[in-house]
């Protein structure tokens, strides 16, 4: 376990700024205590700082996971959230998606959203701004990218992509064993 | 074998048949049919009547079994004394016998009813008929032959009716026709009725026995019997035969046949309860609140759709979990900002509920050993939301080592699964006397450690919850006995207002009164998982050390004084000074895997303090020394050009490995080189031929 180098936290915030924006600064100043950023196996852990404290007694090999799993540097150091992150994504979304019931459960198979199952879309979402992805009863469900802006969604035709998948919740189930 | 490989197609009859009804009426015999053409009148014909039914019973009556006017309203002690004089050859009886019997009992019944008197509401047969005579004799027959049957059909349950006609004739098998049931596959329908037969026995031993046969054979073939029925191992037979009164024991086999309810847990950080009843019930899911005692639990009877694949289970918003695992938890009742320790976490259930009922506040350490495992809790832990949690590997025993100081430990300790068999039925086959021993071993061992890794003196807290899935005594109220014994802890009630409390004693083990506090669940009889939950108060963070009694010892024995000195000479010893230095890279070494058990090693952490101290010292000597060599070259060299020499000297003063490493690096290359040569004289040799 150690703290982000300044490249790694640059890398991870520029991630994080395409869902929530600025909202990152509410990430770490909290009202509740101090909140910080540690990797731990290339993953980054999102922790208070007593707990993160306690964790340093358990040696690297038999700590599992701490805190929440915010995602993983890849081998060419990029960063890719993971759907752990999405507890903390979906309060400081700014551009959100919600899906029909129709088609919530093909996106929670991993599916891209179509338009055919697009529910409602923030205004002003540009092209391949980072979304959180909504269920009609306002359940996060997953995040993504637009594929389309609003304005050229309500052009396309249905079967057209309006969101590009990248996690949804139903990967806690398909692949448990890649969470950390 | 087993119940569950019964044939199909053949089902279970019980009662006297379909044939059985298709006989044809009762005959009433012909002394007992009145003189039509005889001109009485009505009360004189029914006195003339009773008298002689009286005359005949009494005659019946004292040819088979005198007592028989006290136990007459008991249809049961009936049918044994009129079978009596059946042969007892064959063991069961065929259904036409048994009508035979069915009817005898049945006019004696009529008759004794009437006897007892006409004046009680109760229709009795005749009663009926005496009000409208325009009847014909023969219609009456008919009417009261009918009217008799269906007050038998009510009066007599079915069971009852089986387990008479059998017990009369029930033959204990001789070993040889034991051994042959075992090399023959095995007719459950026979032996389930043998079963039954036994049961009845042994519940009114003294009456219902066959006076040459011993307790001790019924006893025995009973245990062959449902060994064979419910497929159970002889071991794990006898364990629960020990443990529970007959008519429980069945209940119990039986309950285990059938699975538990699925129940599921409310996430109250995410939701609340009325709301994820809505939406499941909108998803088409049948479902009911748990019972009065939780207020997050629901009952799922059915469902259209998987209830682990809702998109509300997915997004967090309830747990499948057994009910018996709320009660650990509520038992424990962990408060907010304490610090908890869950030992045995897997898969993360209990975990996430004391995580709910914190709100999410202090921290938990959730851990197990095994790694594969703990992916199922990381997994379940994000997906309730639950950001206070460390999970770690290791083993548990390895606990007070590596963290104390907990307010609260939870110990799901890893069992038998007795329990459980509902969910796992090879339990029934698997276990043995090792086993059981084995996992109470390590129970032990795993309750010291949690109580080691509690603190006495938190404000708050300062328990211990100790939890099996198990139901036999060696590995719950012995373990916990053992600890309360060993450690300076104390029974406390748990706070469930249910459940059966834990034994005292049981055979040969007699247990502290207060395991009176602790409480068994099972499965027949609160329809969950069986399961133990016992609570325990540290009251003291001294460990009551086996010493105590071996100090005794040498007080009283003059010879130990050299001992006594040179124990007092390892006293002052420095600690950790023992250990070599070998001892300690053993020790690093098993704690780097995965899941390793970590003993308290004594003086380990002042030795690591001895080396570090030591580096530190020879750093600073090296520190010293190279300044001065650096003031003396000064002083030397001011007159020179410049101290450059100095300030390598420093350096290499600092960091006197990077110089050994030097040389190695020189060597690595020209053995590159030499290497690289090499090669290159050998593809020069290749090289040469072909050209």
């Amino acid at each position: 376990m150690r703290p982000l180098t300044e490249e790694e936290t640059k890398i991870m915030f520029e991630k994080l700024s395409k869902y929530i924006g600025e909202n990152i600064k509410s990430l770490i100043d909290r009202p509740d205590g101090m909140y910080c950023f540690r990797l731990h196996k290339e993953r980054v852990y999102y922790v208070s700082e007593d707990i993160m404290k306690k964790a340093a007694n358990v040696c690297r090999e038999n700590l599992i996971s701490f805190g929440v799993c915010f995602g993983k540097f890849t081998k060419t150091k990029k960063f890719r959230l993971h759907i752990t992150a999405l507890d903390y994504l979906a309060p400081y979304a700014k551009f959100k998606i919600w899906v029909k019931p129709s088609s919530e459960q093909s996106f929670l198979y991993g599916n891209h959203i179509l338009k055919s199952g697009l529910g409602r879309i923030t205004d002003n979402t540009s092209k391949y701004q980072g979304v959180v992805i909504y269920s009609m009863a306002d359940v996060p469900l997953g995040f993504g990218v637009a594929a389309k802006s609003t304005t050229e969604c309500r052009r396309t035709d249905p079967m057209s992509i309006v969101a590009f998948h990248q996690a949804d919740v139903g990967e806690y189930l398909r692949n448990e064993d890649s969470l950390t | 074998m087993g119940r569950h490989h019964r044939d199909p197609e053949k089902k279970n009859i019980r009662g006297p048949g379909k044939k059985a009804h298709r006989q044809k009426d009762l005959t009433v015999p012909a002394h007992w049919k009145d003189d039509a053409d005889n001109k009485q009148s009505r009360r004189s014909k029914q006195r003339e009547r009773k008298k002689k039914l009286c005359d005949l019973l009494n005659a019946q009556s004292i040819k088979k079994e005198p007592n028989l006017d006290e136990k007459v309203p008991k249809p049961t002690e009936l049918f044994g004394s009129s079978d009596d004089e059946i042969p007892n050859e064959i063991p069961m009886v065929s259904g036409i016998d048994a009508d035979i019997d069915t009817s005898k009992a049945n006019i004696k019944e009529l008759v004794l009813n009437e006897m007892k008197g006409e004046d009680s509401d109760d229709s009795s047969n005749d009663s009926g008929v005496d009000e409208d005579d325009d009847f014909l004799p023969i219609e009456k027959q008919a009417i009261s032959t009918t009217k008799a049957r269906s007050q038998l059909n009510k009066d007599i349950p079915e069971g009852d009716i089986q387990t008479n006609l059998a017990q009369s004739d029930l033959k204990l098998p001789s070993g040889e026709e034991l051994e042959q049931e075992t090399s023959q596959p095995a007719r459950l329908e026979f032996v389930h009725q043998r079963i039954k037969d036994v049961m009845s026995v042994l519940s009114d031993f003294a009456n219902k026995r066959d006076p040459e046969t011993k307790r001790k054979d019924y006893v025995n073939t009973l245990k062959k019997d449902l060994e064979t029925y419910y497929s159970y191992n002889k071991f794990l037979l006898s364990k629960l035969i020990d443990l529970f009164p007959q008519n429980e024991l069945i209940a119990f086999l039986e309950a285990n046949e059938v699975s538990r309810p699925i129940t599921v847990r409310t996430n109250t950080l995410k939701t609340k309860r009325r709301d994820l009843a809505q939406a499941l019930i909108a998803r088409g899911v049948n479902l009911d609140p748990l019972g009065k005692w939780t207020k997050v639990g629901l009952v799922v009877y059915d469902s259209s759709v998987p209830v682990g694949a809702t998109p509300e289970y997915l997004a967090g918003h309830y747990m499948i979990q057994g009910a018996s695992s709320f009660l650990p938890v509520m038992a424990l009742a962990p408060q907010p900002q304490e610090r908890i320790l869950d030992m045995c976490s897997a898969p993360g259930g209990k975990t996430s509920y004391i995580a709910q009922l914190m709100k999410n506040t202090g921290m938990i350490m959730a851990n197990d050993v095994s790694a594969p495992r703990l992916k199922a809790v990381v997994g379940n832990l994000h997906r309730m939301g639950i950001s206070n949690t460390v999970v770690s590997n290791y083993d548990g025993r390895s606990f007070p080592a590596i963290m104390g100081n907990f307010s609260r430990v939870l110990l799901d300790a890893p069992c038998s699964g007795t329990g459980v068999i509902s969910k796992d039925p090879a339990v029934k086959i698997n276990k043995d006397e090792g086993d059981i021993l084995r996992c109470s071993h390590l129970q032990k061992e795993l309750i010291l450690s949690a109580i080691d890794s509690c603190n006495a003196n938190s404000e708050t807290g300062g328990y211990i919850l100790y939890c099996t899935c198990s139901i036999l005594v060696e590995e719950n109220e012995e373990v916990v006995n053992y600890a309360l014994q060993r450690r300076n802890v104390k029974l406390v009630p748990t706070g469930l207002e249910f459940g059966v409390e834990g034994f005292t004693r049981y055979r040969q083990y007699r247990f502290h009164p207060s395991l009176k506090h602790a409480r068994r669940f099972y499965p027949h009889t609160h329809n969950m998982d069986g399961f133990f939950v016992a609570k325990l108060k540290k009251f003291s963070n001294q460990i009551p050390s086996k010493t105590d009694n071996n100090q005794n010892d040498e007080e009283v024995s003059d010879d130990a004084e050299t001992e006594k000195t040179e124990t007092k000479k390892k006293a002052t010893k420095r600690p950790g000074s023992d250990l070599s230095m070998q001892q300690l890279k053993k020790y690093q070494k098993r704690k780097h895997k995965p899941g390793a058990l970590v003993r308290p090693v004594p003086g380990l952490l002042a030795k690591k303090r001895n080396i570090t101290q030591y580096l530190d010292q020879k750093k600073k000597k090296a520190n010293k020394s190279s300044e001065k060599v650096v003031e003396d070259k000064k002083s030397v060299e001011t007159k020179k050009t410049k101290n450059s020499d100095g300030k390598k000297k420093q350096a290499k003063g600092l960091k006197p490995k990077r110089e050994k490493d030097k040389p190695k690096v020189v060597k690595k290359a020209k053995v590159k080189k030499e290497n690289e040569t090499k090669s290159k004289k050998k593809k020069t040799e290749k090289t040469k031929p072909e050209t």
